[in-house]
């Protein structure tokens, strides 16, 4: 009887529209600790982009799980591994932290299935561990310091103080910089990092203050930045040691800067592959829509992760829905074949962004908001450094 | 090495140190005279940091706010020891640790819901903000020298407390023998509750004096408590005195490790090995250092005296 109901119901639904697959979506970020803040801001982006979507591709229903990694490796893998197995998504993606992605990787693509980086871009994954299954919808870590290390090499910038979280992506945004900056590195320091980061420098900043650098680099992505530029200018090092940062000062600590008033951060230039001033009906639409139902600039955490969205959207409707297609699905991820908010680009060897980098000012735009612009455009159509390394199999 | 650089950062340590203290002391306060282990006391810190901020964007002064946040913690502590403390008195430490476990996990829910996840900095008036010289060519930032002030203002306070008044007496007696105290016709439910408020205030100013450094931000609280459960072990768990020393000696092992392991480690290795290991050892050498004082003076370094 249940079995004769099914297949009635099956031919129902059959005779009213072509098979309608539901495409199941995994989206690992983090929703606790401190840095729930950015897992909120990617979030809201991918419910943003679900909706502007109607949540489907093509005649195809969207679902998006999402999973909280805790801004840990283990927890992140163990909701991978939930999503994977329990829920039995579809596609995985996501994924802020560097540490967390590598750990989580094997649960994914040892299931034969897609995984999308939203955010991470560990050297490891785009060299040795490159994989056929995972494509990346943001950059490389190493990119963007590199776009900085011309930025302050074009500057005059002769010698540099050098803070970063110590974990892979802060050693791998060290190395970055230190592949195009031309001038000394007088000195270094890794943090602790995780969900009990080390948030007071006072140590470190007396030593770039002592070491009589030209300037400080730093990486501190998510609530850590905050806490670094306000103890940077109690300091008082704006004069002294020019602050130069990737990923640091951004659309989630922006409003925390302006709530606080901390008028010495507007003027300061950052690297990224993504403004909210970009150019494109892509980004406007994304830019205004999301400004308006969340009150705030997207960060490029949300304008990645609206892209991820996007683009497994355009390679779901691509193999029309059927997602044991695999080859199907990798030509259609690969041709980055989507209306992207940074603009088109392609995709490297290793399955990562080739794309341009520009260089953004933190302005004051029109309703008095902090908010970033471009100003230069310092590598165009930048590979990464690790896809020599990629064997792909 | 540069002495500047060197009495800069013994400054920054002797801060951190300060903050553990405010932080050590009232755990050791509740643990030493409630025998209460209180792992919500991090939840507390949590919540001074995020009611001082939301006091300072009110009434737009920092100062303010901190006076004002401090009684509010108060009341929070108060509560904290009405409806979980108390009930929980005659279990066993490991009652307690799930007790007030829970009371963590249902603070950082609070805080998400009322404050959000984004963390909130706080702006400081700009005399606190600056930089002050105190020597030549010794410059620090005017905030940590107030914290330095605060917490040894606190500290006073608290010698003064306990050891000169009345109240501080029946503190005393109530940690040596709290049925004879009772028997006395001491109201020793009271004299609980007001030391486990003055343990929450304590804590509650030490995130006050920190969120304009590091913003409020939720499980804030989560990462001090272990460095804190640190100084109240090596200092002896009970005694106020450990408690000071132990946070200072804490604090300036930490800052100073941060500050020149890595110069040390490139003298015998190469930098490539001294950047990497640096870190790693400095972020473990107060656990360490635990464990080296632990094996030799189990007790801690200043045990309180035996009742």
């Amino acid at each position: 009887m249940k079995k004769l109901l099914v297949s009635l119901l099956g031919g129902t639904l059959l005779a009213t529209s072509s098979i309608a697959a539901d495409v199941k979506i995994g989206f690992v970020t983090t929703l606790t600790t401190p840095a729930a803040v950015i897992g909120k801001d990617m979030e809201n982006a991918v419910n943003l982009a679900i909706e502007h979507l109607g949540g489907k591709a093509g005649a195809h229903n969207l679902e998006v799980v999402f999973g909280d990694d805790g801004f840990a490796p283990d927890t992140g893998k163990q909701v991978t591994d939930r999503l994977v197995k329990q829920d039995n998504v579809d596609i995985v993606a996501g994924y802020i932290w560097s540490h967390v992605l590598l750990a989580s990787r094997k649960s994914v693509l040892d299931a034969g299935k897609i995984l999308i980086s939203s955010n991470a871009g560990p050297s490891q994954m785009a060299g040795k561990l490159c994989d056929q299954n995972f494509f990346s919808a943001s950059w490389q870590n190493d990119q963007t310091p590199m776009a900085m290390g011309e930025v302050l090499n074009k500057a005059g910038v002769k010698s540099l103080y050098i803070m970063a979280p110590n974990y892979a992506a802060g050693k791998d945004m060290v190395a970055g910089l230190e592949r195009t900056f031309k001038g000394e590195v007088v000195g270094k320091d890794l943090t602790k990092w995780g969900a009990d980061a080390q948030l007071d420098f006072s140590a470190e900043l007396a030593k770039a203050k002592a070491s009589g650098a030209d300037g400080i680099f730093v990486f501190y992505p998510g609530a850590a930045a905050g806490a670094f530029t306000k103890q940077y200018h109690q300091a008082g090092l704006k004069d002294e040691l020019p602050l130069y940062s990737v990923f640091t000062i951004d659309g989630i600590s922006l409003p925390k800067l302006q709530a606080a008033n901390f008028s010495g951060i507007v003027g300061s230039k950052v690297t990224q592959e993504w403004d909210p001033s970009l150019d494109n009906p892509t980004n406007q639409k994304f830019v205004s829509d999301f400004k308006a139902k969340f009150g705030t600039y997207p960060s490029f955490y949300a304008a990645q992760s609206y892209d991820t969205i996007n683009m497994i959207a355009a390679a779901v409707e691509k193999v029309d829905g059927d997602m044991t297609n695999m080859d199907g699905l990798r030509a259609a991820l690969k041709s980055a074949d989507y209306d992207s908010v940074r603009g088109s680009y392609s995709y490297g060897s290793n399955n990562f962004p080739v794309q341009n980098f520009y260089l953004r000012e933190v302005v004051v735009d029109g309703n008095g908001d902090w908010t970033t612009k471009v100003v230069d455009t310092v590598l165009t159509n930048h590979v990464d450094p690790h896809a020599a390394d990629c064997q792909m199999n | 090495m540069d002495t500047t650089l060197f009495v800069i950062q013994l400054l920054n340590g002797v801060q951190l140190g300060i903050l553990l203290f405010l932080v050590a002391s009232g755990l050791t306060l509740v643990f030493g005279i409630l025998d209460f282990v209180n792992l919500a006391h991090g939840a507390v810190y949590m919540l001074g940091a995020f009611i001082c901020a939301s006091l300072t964007f009110l009434t737009g002064s920092f100062v303010l706010a901190v006076i004002l946040a401090l009684p509010i913690v108060a009341l929070a502590g108060f509560l904290l020891e009405r409806f979980i403390a108390r009930p929980l008195y005659e279990r066993d430490h490991l009652e307690h640790v799930l007790g007030t476990f829970g009371a963590i996990l249902v603070i950082d829910t609070l805080a998400h819901l009322i404050w959000g996840p984004a963390g909130i900095a706080i702006p400081l008036p700009p005399y606190l903000d600056g930089q002050i010289e105190i020597w030549s060519g010794i410059v620090v930032p005017t905030f940590r020298l107030t914290i330095i002030a605060a917490g040894l203002a606190a500290a006073a306070g608290l010698y003064w407390l306990v050891n000169f008044t009345r109240l501080g007496m029946l503190i005393r007696a109530g940690a040596s023998n709290r049925t004879m105290v009772s028997a006395l016709g001491v109201d020793i439910k009271t004299l609980f509750s007001l030391v486990f408020a003055l343990g929450a205030v304590l804590a509650g100013l030490a995130g006050m004096l920190i969120a304009p450094i590091t913003e409020a931000s939720l499980g804030m609280g989560n990462n001090i408590i272990i460095t804190a459960f640190v100084v109240i072990i090596v200092g002896g768990i009970g005694s106020m005195k450990g408690a000071f020393y132990a946070a200072l000696f804490i604090g300036l092992i930490d800052t100073l490790g941060r500050a020149f392991l890595d110069d040390i480690f490139k003298l015998f290795m190469s930098s490539a090995a001294a950047e990497n290991s640096a870190p790693a050892l400095s972020s473990m050498l107060i656990y360490i250092l635990m464990a080296l004082i632990l094996s030799m003076r189990p007790q801690g370094l200043f045990p309180p005296k035996l009742r």
